[in-house]
């Protein structure tokens, strides 16, 4: 039967240590559309990746992927659920004792019994959809901060997985790059037809590949809608976020005392 | 006092909960038999913690050795008896030094080696992305660096006492002039197979295990950071030192106490 969610987060609540980082979060991510999780720094949207592929477990709520509770999943049902899942990390995170190849061919090799003539073409096609066909014979260390991305992006749809995730693929990448990042999670969006979320805090980017977006903080999604009705949304939070503004109802200043008094305070102190 | 109570009790009930994650992280890596695959991963790190170790390893045997023979030589023949430089070599060897100091070098070479690299990985998210890519890092990084230092430290262990002994015969046969016979037949005789060779064996078997799976699990545990990565490969070469010189008092109490 054909999931119309592949992923539906409900009544959701994670906490790490004292500080409550989901306080009942409702979510769903539609089959082979782009949704966008944004948020400032520190509103759990990493967190919220590695609890739906099974990292760290909530302490209440259901996360369900592709109609299973991964929350109930024991480790090895976990695993294979991950057979299905490409997840992009934020510092790429690809292995450094082996070359731009092995690292695309790694999950082909762990998890396929493919004929090595089978494994070269299928990372030849893959590094060649990121435009790094000619890189393979690289060390990570070699690569440029966009090159070492792409490479875990090749790396993350060599299996051709159902699902997608995007930890912060636009941070600090310079403008070629991005665009480069952009156009090939559009494109590898539309021509395999998988699922992709895409967590990141750089606004305009996003909301231009987008289907869907949400925006969280405090715990709890605080907008969502299309593209563009998240950017027209009138809510003073979201905007202060959507237009980047210094001071707003996330207050510029991190609580403190008056500051006169404190001045004073010190000078007597 | 109540605070210090707290604070004596919470480092207890951590070092609890951190034995809980070594045994829990030993039993799931270790459990069930290595694939084919395995093996090729085991050999890759056989060689990096054990072939890359004997350097350090030939050379500190062969400076124990001659410093233990030296000794030996000039305290004996003040009584005549440089005949027994052979035997008191050979069982100091292989009861006690070479275990103990093949496990203490052992933890400073590839123990904080492990550490780091798997601490490393850590930080830098690769066994993260490993587990989400349906690998498990336990199997496919902790199970073949376990098995390798299980392996590669009573093999190492075995070309100490081989050194050392070499370099105790340069000393005393080759240069102190002692003789070569009286030195090897006094070696022979007293040197039993299983009482002296394999329960000084058995004890770098233990000091293996124990000082391996102390490297994997602050490497796995550590805090990911360049900070946290420090701590880590610190307190691998401590707590193994510390563990396996509290061991090897355990294990000969028990091997050769009598009681």
């Amino acid at each position: 039967m054909p999931v119309e969610n592949l992923i539906e987060i409900e009544g959701l609540r994670f906490k790490r240590g004292d500080r409550v980082i989901f306080d009942g979060l409702d979510m769903v991510v539609p089959a082979g559309q782009i949704t966008a999780i944004m948020g400032p720094s520190g509103s759990g949207k990493t967190t919220l990746l590695r609890i739906v592929g099974g990292q760290l477990r909530p302490d209440s709520g259901s996360v369900r992927v592709a109609g299973k509770d991964v929350c109930r999943m024991g480790r090895s049902e976990l695993f294979e659920l991950r057979k299905n899942i490409g997840m992009l990390f934020q510092s790429s995170a690809l292995f450094t004792d082996l070359n731009v190849f092995e690292n695309v061919a790694f999950p082909l090799r762990v998890h396929t019994d493919l004929p090595e003539d089978a494994i070269r073409d299928l990372v030849l096609m893959k590094l060649n959809a990121v435009g790094l066909r000619g890189a393979r014979d690289l060390e990570p260390s070699q690569l440029s901060g966009g090159m070492s991305r792409r490479v875990a992006l090749a790396r993350a749809i060599a299996l051709d997985p159902r699902l997608l995730m995007y930890d912060e693929p636009f941070t600090g990448q310079d403008p070629i790059a991005l665009g480069v990042l952009l156009s090939l999670i559009k494109n590898l969006n539309q021509a395999l037809g998988t699922t992709s979320m895409v967590v990141s805090h750089d606004v305009r980017e996003t909301l231009s590949i987008a289907h869907y977006v949400y925006v969280i903080a405090d715990g709890v999604v605080i907008g969502e809608g299309s593209p563009d009705s998240v950017a027209s949304n009138p809510s003073p939070r979201i905007q202060q976020f959507i237009n980047g503004s210094p001071d707003g109802p996330v207050p510029f200043h991190y609580p403190a005392e008056d500051f006169v008094y404190d001045l004073m305070g010190e000078s007597n102190g | 006092m109540i605070r210090f109570m707290r604070s004596v009790g919470a480092q207890a009930l951590e070092r609890l909960a951190s034995l809980g994650r070594a045994t829990v992280m030993w039993g799931t890596a270790m459990w069930g038999l290595p694939g084919p695959g395995d093996f090729t991963l085991m050999l890759k790190q056989i060689y990096h913690v054990g072939v890359l170790s004997l350097i350090i390893i030939v050379l500190s045997a062969f400076s124990i050795g001659a410093v233990i023979a030296l000794q030996f030589h000039t305290q004996l023949s003040r009584f005549g008896a440089e005949d027994a430089v052979g035997l008191g070599l050979a069982l100091t060897l292989l009861r006690e030094l070479g275990p103990v100091v093949t496990a203490l070098l052992f933890a400073g070479r590839a123990g904080s080696a492990i550490t780091a690299e798997i601490g490393l990985m850590k930080a830098t998210e690769q066994l993260s992305s490993m587990e989400m890519m349906g690998v498990d890092p336990l199997h496919r990084i902790v199970a073949p660096r376990l098995w390798a230092g299980i392996i590669s430290m009573p093999l190492l262990t075995a070309v100490f006492n081989v050194v050392a002994i070499y370099g105790g015969v340069i000393v005393a046969v080759e240069w102190l002039g002692s003789d070569p016979g009286a030195f090897w037949s006094g070696m022979r005789d007293a040197v039993e197979l299983w009482e002296d060779v394999g329960k000084g064996m058995l004890k770098s078997v233990a000091f293996a295990v124990v000082v391996t799976w102390i490297a994997v699990f602050q490497g796995y545990d550590t805090e990911p950071t360049a900070e946290g990565i420090g701590l880590a490969t610190t307190r691998t070469v401590v707590i193994s030192s510390v563990v396996v010189l509290a061991m090897d008092f355990l294990l000969t109490l028990s091997m050769y106490g009598d009681f």
